[in-house]
C-alpha cells in the first residue's frame, strides 16, 4: 500500500535519474497552478521563494507576526555540509554514512543520500544570498565539529546560524512577496486541510486577529509546520510550536511515522522551579570544547547539592568525566541520544549536581587553559603567567561561545568563565512526522510535508547540524522539483473552487470545535492540562520508556483527555485576538498525539537512537537494536480514535550500508 | 527616485540640519573671534571693535556669507520643526511612563526646546545689535559706526536692565552650550561621517567646542558688567 | 515576592486604551518575566477574567516577538537581553511595574500589549535581500573570500532580530536602526554590492512611507537593543543613502 517510490539504480545515481525523468510543468502552466505553504521555518520560506520562483502562484501562512520569527531561528551551532574545505576525508558518501549510522539505521538508504548531495548546494545558496557565516583570517568558510562524526564540516554564523538562514530563506521570501509572487498570511493558523475527491485541494485557516475562518483553495499543499516536541509542554521549542497542521492531515488520511522518535538534547539548561515555560538550549558545540562531568563520589555530589561545596573545590581525581570514561572514541562528542542518556544515568544513580538532583556539570576550565597556551604562543609571550593564560583563553572562549555564555549567565545567574555550567538534556526535535515517499508526499495525494514536519531522513536519531540541513535541502532543492510530478497532471483543472461542499464542511467542523471550546466555561486554563501532559510524557515516554510505563501513560492521556474537553476554561471570544483559544486548540491536538506516541513506542519492542526500551539494552546500557523485527518504519492510520490508530510497515532496505551496533566506544 | 524623491526623503532632512547646524558653528567661531576683541580695553579696544563691525557689515565677501547665515539659520529653524513635528505624528499617544534618561543624554532629548531657547535669543539679540548696527541711529567714533559703546552701554551697571541682560545672555549660552554638545557630532553623524578611528576625535572636539564656545561668550557680557561697575 | 503591576489594556486597534492594575504574588525570583504574566494570566483566568494578551514565541532571546516597555525602557531594565530573558531577579519586592506596548503610529496596538510590527516585513520587502535564485547553481561558497574583520561586521548588523525596541525607544520612534542594519549587512559583503545604491534608496523610502520618526541621533535605540546593533550602521546607510542619491539612477 505504500509506495517510498525510491527510485531504481545505484545510491549516488538515484537523485539525478529522478529529476532526469519526473515530469515537469511549464512555465505557462505553472501561472495557472496556486500552491499553499503551511509555515515559514527553513523549509517552508526557502518552498515558498522557490515554488514562487520557478512561477507558481503561492500562498503562504504562518501563526507569528511575521515570517521571519518561526523557530528555526533558534537553531545555534550550525548547518553540516559535505563540502570537505578542511580536507579532512569528507565526501557526500560520509555525510551519508555518518547519517544514518547516527540515525541508528532507521532511516532510508534513498532520501538520506539525497541529502548529503545536495548539502553542498544549500550552502553556495546561502553564501550567494548574503548569509553571513563565519569566515577564517584567510577570508574562507571556517567549519567546526560536531557531535557524533570525526570530520569538521559544519559551518556556522556564531551561536546564531538558525538566525541567519533563516533571514536568508525569508529575504528570499520577501523578494517573492514584493513580487506579488508569494501572498504572505501572518497571524494566521491554518485550521483543517481540505480534500475534495480524495485529493488535498486547500485549507481552512483561522485570521489570529479577527477570528474569521477563511477558506483558501490551491492545486497542491505543503506542510511545513515544524515538530511537535511541545507535546512534552517543557522542551526548547518556541511556546507556538505545535502539531496542529500536521495533526489535522493524519486525522484526514496522512500517516504519522515513528511518531515516537523524539530527539532528547544533551546540553540544555535545567529546570529551575514549577513556574518554568520552556527550556533553552546550550548549543552542542559548546561540546567541542567543553568537558561533562560529575562527582566521582556520592558525598561530594550531595554536598555540592546542598550548596555546601562548590564544583571548583572537586580535584581532578574525583571528577568523573564520564563520556570519555565509557566512550574514548568519540568522548564528549558522542551523538545526542547517547550523551542524553549517560547523563540521566548518572543522575539517577546519584549524582546530580543541582538542587532538583538533574543536572551535571560543562566545564570550560581546562579548554580555556588550552586556547589560552596556544593564543600565548600566537601573540609570542615568553613564559605567560597562569593568570595571563586564563585571560587570553577566556578571551578565545568569548569569541567562539560569547552569546551562548551570556545567555548562560543571564538565565542561571552563574557566570560560566568562572564556574562549571549545569547543564541536563531536554526535548529538542522529533525526527518523527508526517510519512513521506521520495517527493516529499504524503500519503494524501496533493499534500506534502517538508523539513521537521515529516519524518524522512534522520531515523531514530538526528545529528547535530542536519535540521538546518534538511530544512533547506527540501525547501529549496528537493520538494521544488517533486512537486512537478504530481502537478503536472493539473495543469488542465484550472482554477480550484473554495465553495464546494467539502471546503463548506471542514469549515463548519472547525467553527463547532471552536465554539465547543469558547463556550465549555470549565475550570482550569489551558496550560494546567498542557502542563500535566509533559509531565506524563516526560516520566514515561522521554529518555527512557517501559511497556508497563508506556501502557499506563497511555490510561492517563485518555483520562486527561477527557478531563480536558469536560472542564478547560477559555477566556474571551472567537471573534478576535485570543491567545489562549489558539493554545487550547493545539494542546487538544497534543492529547491526542501523546497517546499515539505512546502506542508506536510500546509496539517497537526494541532501542534504537532516541527510543530507549529499558526492557532492550545491552549489558553495559547501551540501546539494543532488532534488526531482524524492527528495521521498519512504523506508519501510523488514523480510524477514529488514537488508540485504534492502525499500523502499516514500509520495510527498510539497506544496499549499501551494513547494519552494525552503533559503538562509539 | 527622482532628486525631487530625495528632497523629500527624511534623511534629505537630516543631511540638511547637520550641513546648515555645522555651517552656523563655523560662524559662531567668526563671531566669537570678533567679540574677542571687547577683552581689549580702552580705545584701542574701541577702534579694533568698531573696524571689526564695520569690516562684517560692508566687505562683499562677509556679506555673501552672512546671507549664507541667514539662511542656514531659516532652514535650520524651519527645518527642525518639521522634523519635529513629524516626529511627534509618529507617536500619537505617548508612554505613560518613559525613562529617557536610561539610554540617552538629556541635550540630544531636547534640542527642540534648546534650540527655541537660543531662537528666542537670537531675535533679542539681533534686535539689540544687529538691527541697531544695520538700521538704527548709531554714535559715531573716529569715522565709524561706535557699536563699542552701544554693547558697553548695554551691559552696564547704569543700564536698568543690564544685570537682567548679562543673565540672560548667560543662561541663551548656557543653552547654545547644550544644544551643540549633542549637535555637532550629532552632525557628523547625521551626514554619515562615521569611522571607528576618527569618531572620537570628533566627539572630543565637539565637547571641547561646544563648552569652550559658549562659555568664551558668556564670558564677554560678565566681563564688561564687572568692569563697569 | 510581591508585585504591582501596571498593564495597559487595550481590546483593538480603535480601543482608547486605560491602565490596570494588578496586584500579584509569590513572584520567585528565578522566574522570567514572562513567566511572571503567565502567572498573572493564569490567575486572572481562574477567576474568569480577560487574560493580558502579549506577543512571546521562542523565550530564547533570538526570535523577536516579545516586545513590552517595562517601567519606561524597551524590554525592561536589563541590557541586551529581550523581555523573555529579563529575569524576575531585577526587582526587588514590593515594586510596581509598570508594562506598557511598543507606542509608534507605524505599530499599530492589536490587543494590550501586542502590537502590529509589519511594517519591518514591507521595509524587508522593498529591498532587504540579494536578488538570487534559489537555483543552488551559483559560485562555490568559497569563490569570494572576505576579509574576517568584514564578515564579522556584516554578522554583527545581521543579528537584529527585528523586535522593534529600536523604534519603541527612539523619542521619534524611527526606525533608522533597524533599517540600517538590514542596509549594512549587505552593504558590507561583496553579494550585495550590485544592489547596493538601489536597495538603500528603496528602503529608506519604504521606511519613510510607514510613518516612522526621523532620527536625531540621541543613540537610545543602541542602548536598549537587544541584540547590540551598533549606531556606525546608521552613519553608513546615511553615507550610503547620501551617495546613492548624488548618484542617481
Amino acid at each position: 500500500m505504500l509506495d517510498s517510490k525510491i527510485p531504481e539504480g545505484p545510491l549516488a545515481d538515484k537523485w539525478t535519474s529522478h529529476k532526469n525523468n519526473i515530469n515537469l510543468v511549464n512555465p505557462a502552466n505553472k501561472r495557472l497552478i496556486d500552491v499553499i505553504v503551511v509555515g515559514t521555518g527553513l523549509a517552508g520560506s526557502s518552498a515558498a521563494a522557490s515554488l514562487a520562483e520557478m512561477g507558481y502562484n503561492v500562498k503562504a501562512f504562518c501563526f507569528q507576526d511575521s515570517p521571519r520569527r518561526a523557530h528555526s531561528i533558534a537553531a545555534q551551532g550550525g548547518i553540516n555540509a559535505a563540502k570537505n574545505y578542511q580536507n579532512d576525508g569528507d565526501s557526500v558518501h560520509r555525510l551519508f554514512y555518518d547519517t544514518i549510522k547516527g540515525g541508528d539505521y532507521r532511516s532510508r538508504e534513498g532520501n538520506v543520500h539525497r541529502l548529503a548531495e545536495v548539502s553542498t548546494s544549500i550552502i553556495d545558496q546561502c553564501v550567494a544570498q548574503g548569509v553571513p557565516f563565519a569566515r577564517e583570517y584567510g577570508g574562507l568558510l571556517d567549519n567546526r565539529s560536531f557531535g557524533g562524526v570525526q570530520v569538521s564540516r559544519t559551518f556556522y554564523a556564531k551561536g546564531q546560524t538558525g538566525q541567519q538562514l533563516l533571514l536568508g530563506a525569508y529575504s528570499a521570501l520577501s523578494r517573492q512577496i514584493s513580487k506579488g509572487k508569494v501572498e504572505m498570511f501572518t497571524r494566521h493558523e491554518m485550521m483543517d486541510v481540505v480534500m475534495v475527491d480524495g485529493k488535498c485541494r486547500g485549507i481552512i485557516a483561522r485570521n489570529l486577529v479577527t477570528g474569521e475562518l477563511e477558506r483558501h483553495a490551491a492545486h497542491a499543499v505543503v506542510l511545513a509546520s515544524g515538530g511537535y516536541g511541545n507535546v512534552f509542554f517543557l522542551s526548547t521549542n518556541a511556546m507556538g510550536s505545535n502539531v496542529s497542521a500536521s495533526w489535522k492531515a493524519h486525522k484526514k488520511g496522512a500517516f504519522m511515522a515513528n511518531p515516537c522518535f523524539t530527539q532528547i538534547h544533551p546540553t540544555c539548561i535545567p529546570v529551575s522551579g514549577e513556574h518554568q515555560s520552556k527550556l533553552t538550549l546550550m548549543s552542542e558545540s559548546l561540546r567541542n570544547d567543553g568537558r561533562i562531568w560529575v562527582p566521582a563520589k556520592k558525598e561530594d555530589a550531595e554536598a555540592i547539592r546542598k550548596g555546601t561545596k562548590q564544583a571548583v573545590e572537586i580535584a581532578e581525581g574525583d571528577r568523573d568525566y564520564y563520556l570519555e570514561r565509557r566512550y574514548p572514541a568519540f568522548g564528549n562528542l558522542v551523538p545526542r541520544d547517547v550523551a542524553s542518556r549517560a547523563a540521566k544515568e548518572r543522575c539517577d544513580a546519584g549524582f546530580g549536581v543541582n538542587e532538583t538532583g538533574e543536572a551535571v556539570f560543562l566545564d570550560y576550565a581546562s579548554a580555556i587553559q588550552r586556547y589560552g597556551k596556544t593564543e600565548g604562543n600566537i601573540r609570542g609571550l615568553k613564559d605567560p603567567s597562569l593568570a595571563e593564560i586564563t585571560e587570553l583563553g577566556k578571551q578565545v572562549v568569548k569569541a567562539k561561545y560569547g552569546n551562548l555564555f551570556d545567555m548562560y549567565k543571564q538565565i542561571a545567574a552563574d557566570d560560566p568563565y568562572e564556574t562549571p555550567m549545569k547543564i541536563y538534556p531536554a526535548v529538542h526535535y522529533t525526527m518523527g512526522g508526517l510519512w513521506v515517499d521520495y517527493n516529499l508526499m504524503t500519503s494524501v495525494p496533493g499534500l506534502y510535508a517538508a523539513g521537521e514536519a515529516n519524518f524522512s531522513d534522520h531515523g531514530a536519531n538526528r545529528l547535530g547540524a542536519s535540521a538546518l540541513m534538511q530544512g533547506l535541502a527540501d525547501g529549496y532543492f528537493v520538494l521544488p522539483y517533486t512537486i512537478g510530478d504530481y502537478l503536472s497532471q493539473d495543469i488542465r483543472t484550472g482554477e480550484i473552487s473554495s465553495d464546494s461542499p467539502e471546503f463548506a464542511v471542514a469549515e463548519k467542523e472547525v467553527k463547532e470545535r471552536i465554539s465547543h471550546l469558547i463556550n465549555n466555561n470549565g475550570t482550569k486554563p489551558v496550560d494546567d492540562f498542557h502542563r500535566r501532559l509533559g509531565r506524563i510524557m516526560w516520566n514515561e515516554c522521554g529518555m527512557s520508556r517501559s511497556a508497563d510505563g508506556l501502557k499506563k501513560a497511555i490510561e492517563d492521556i485518555r483520562a486527561l483527555r477527557d478531563e480536558f474537553w469536560a472542564d478547560v476554561r477559555v477566556p474571551g471570544t472567537d471573534d478576535g485576538f485570543n491567545p489562549e483559544l489558539d493554545k487550547a486548540g493545539r494542546v487538544a491536538d497534543f492529547l491526542e498525539l501523546g497517546e499515539l506516541m505512546c502506542k508506536d513506542a510500546l509496539e517497537r519492542d526494541e532501542s534504537c537512537g532516541g527510543h530507549f526500551r529499558e526492557e532492550f539494552q545491552t549489558p553495559e546500557g547501551e540501546a539494543l537494536r532488532d534488526d531482524d523485527q524492527f528495521a521498519f518504519v512504523s506508519n501510523w492510520e488514523f480510524t477514529g480514535d488514537p488508540k485504534e490508530s492502525k499500523l502499516h510497515k514500509e520495510e527498510l532496505k539497506f544496499e549499501n550500508i551494513e547494519l552494525k551496533q552503533r559503538s562509539y566506544k | 527616485m527622482s532628486n525631487n524623491g530625495l528632497l523629500k526623503s527624511s534623511l534629505a532632512k537630516k543631511y540638511l540640519m547637520a550641513l546648515t547646524g555645522l555651517f552656523l558653528c563655523t560662524f559662531l567661531l567668526g563671531h566669537l573671534a570678533g567679540n574677542l576683541q571687547l577683552f581689549i580695553s580702552g580705545g584701542e579696544g574701541q577702534q579694533a571693535f568698531n573696524e571689526y563691525a564695520e569690516f562684517m557689515t560692508t566687505f562683499p565677501l562677509v556679506k555673501i556669507l552672512s546671507y549664507l547665515t541667514y539662511a542656514s539659520v531659516l532652514f535650520h529653524i524651519v527645518d527642525g520643526i518639521v522634523l519635529t513635528m513629524r516626529n511627534r505624528k509618529s507617536r500619537p499617544v505617548g508612554y505613560v511612563k518613559e525613562k529617557g534618561s536610561a539610554n540617552a543624554s538629556w541635550s540630544s532629548r531636547n534640542m527642540g526646546i534648546l534650540g527655541t531657547i537660543i531662537a528666542v535669543f537670537l531675535v533679542s539679540h539681533m534686535q539689540t545689535f544687529w538691527y541697531k548696527m544695520h538700521f538704527g541711529a548709531m554714535p559715531m567714533h573716529e569715522g565709524l559706526k561706535d557699536l563699542h559703546t552701544v554693547v558697553l552701554a548695554f551691559f552696564s551697571p547704569e543700564n536698568s536692565l543690564g544685570l537682567i541682560a548679562v543673565v540672560g545672555y548667560v543662561l541663551a549660552q548656557l543653552a547654545l552650550s547644550f544644544h551643540l554638545v549633542h549637535g555637532f557630532q550629532s552632525g557628523f553623524q547625521s551626514l554619515g561621517l562615521r569611522h571607528p578611528k576618527y569618531t572620537p576625535v570628533i566627539e572630543k572636539t565637539g565637547y571641547l567646542f561646544g563648552i569652550g564656545v559658549p562659555l568664551l561668550f558668556a564670558s564677554i557680557p560678565v566681563f564688561l558688567y564687572i568692569t563697569q561697575l | 515576592m510581591d508585585l504591582t503591576l501596571n498593564v495597559w489594556r487595550q481590546n483593538g486597534p480603535e480601543d482608547k486604551g486605560r491602565m490596570e492594575t494588578h496586584p500579584v504574588s509569590g513572584v520567585s525570583p528565578d522566574m522570567s518575566f514572562l513567566e511572571m504574566i503567565d502567572m498573572l494570566n493564569d490567575q486572572i483566568i481562574r477567576d474568569g477574567g480577560d487574560p493580558v494578551a502579549f506577543d512571546h514565541d521562542c523565550r530564547e532571546g533570538i526570535c523577536g516577538m516579545c516586545s513590552m516597555f517595562i517601567n519606561g525602557e524597551a524590554h525592561g531594565p536589563g541590557r541586551g537581553v529581550t523581555t523573555c530573558q529579563l529575569h524576575m531577579r531585577s526587582f526587588k519586592d514590593g515594586d510596581s511595574i509598570t508594562i506598557e506596548p511598543w507606542r509608534a503610529s507605524a505599530f499599530p496596538v492589536v490587543k494590550d500589549l501586542a502590537v502590529d510590527r509589519s511594517a519591518f516585513d514591507r521595509i524587508i520587502q522593498s529591498g532587504g535581500y540579494v536578488s538570487v535564485n534559489t537555483s543552488g547553481e551559483t559560485l562555490d561558497a568559497n569563490a569570494i573570500p572576505v576579509p574576517k574583520p568584514q564578515a564579522d561586521e556584516a554578522f554583527s548588523a545581521a543579528t537584529c532580530i527585528g523586535c522593534g525596541a529600536c523604534v519603541a525607544s527612539c523619542k521619534n520612534a524611527s526606525a533608522m536602526l533597524f533599517v540600517s542594519a538590514k542596509v549594512s549587512q549587505f552593504a558590507l559583503l561583496p553579494q550585495g554590492q550590485p544592489e547596493r545604491a538601489s536597495r538603500v534608496k528603496r528602503m529608506v523610502e519604504q521606511m519613510d512611507e510607514e510613518g516612522f520618526g526621523n532620527c536625531t541621533n540621541t543613540g537610545a535605540c543602541a542602548v536598549e537593543c537587544p541584540k547590540g546593533i551598533d549606531l556606525s550602521n546608521i552613519a553608513r546607510m546615511n553615507r550610503d543613502f547620501l551617495k546613492a542619491s548624488a548618484e542617481g539612477e
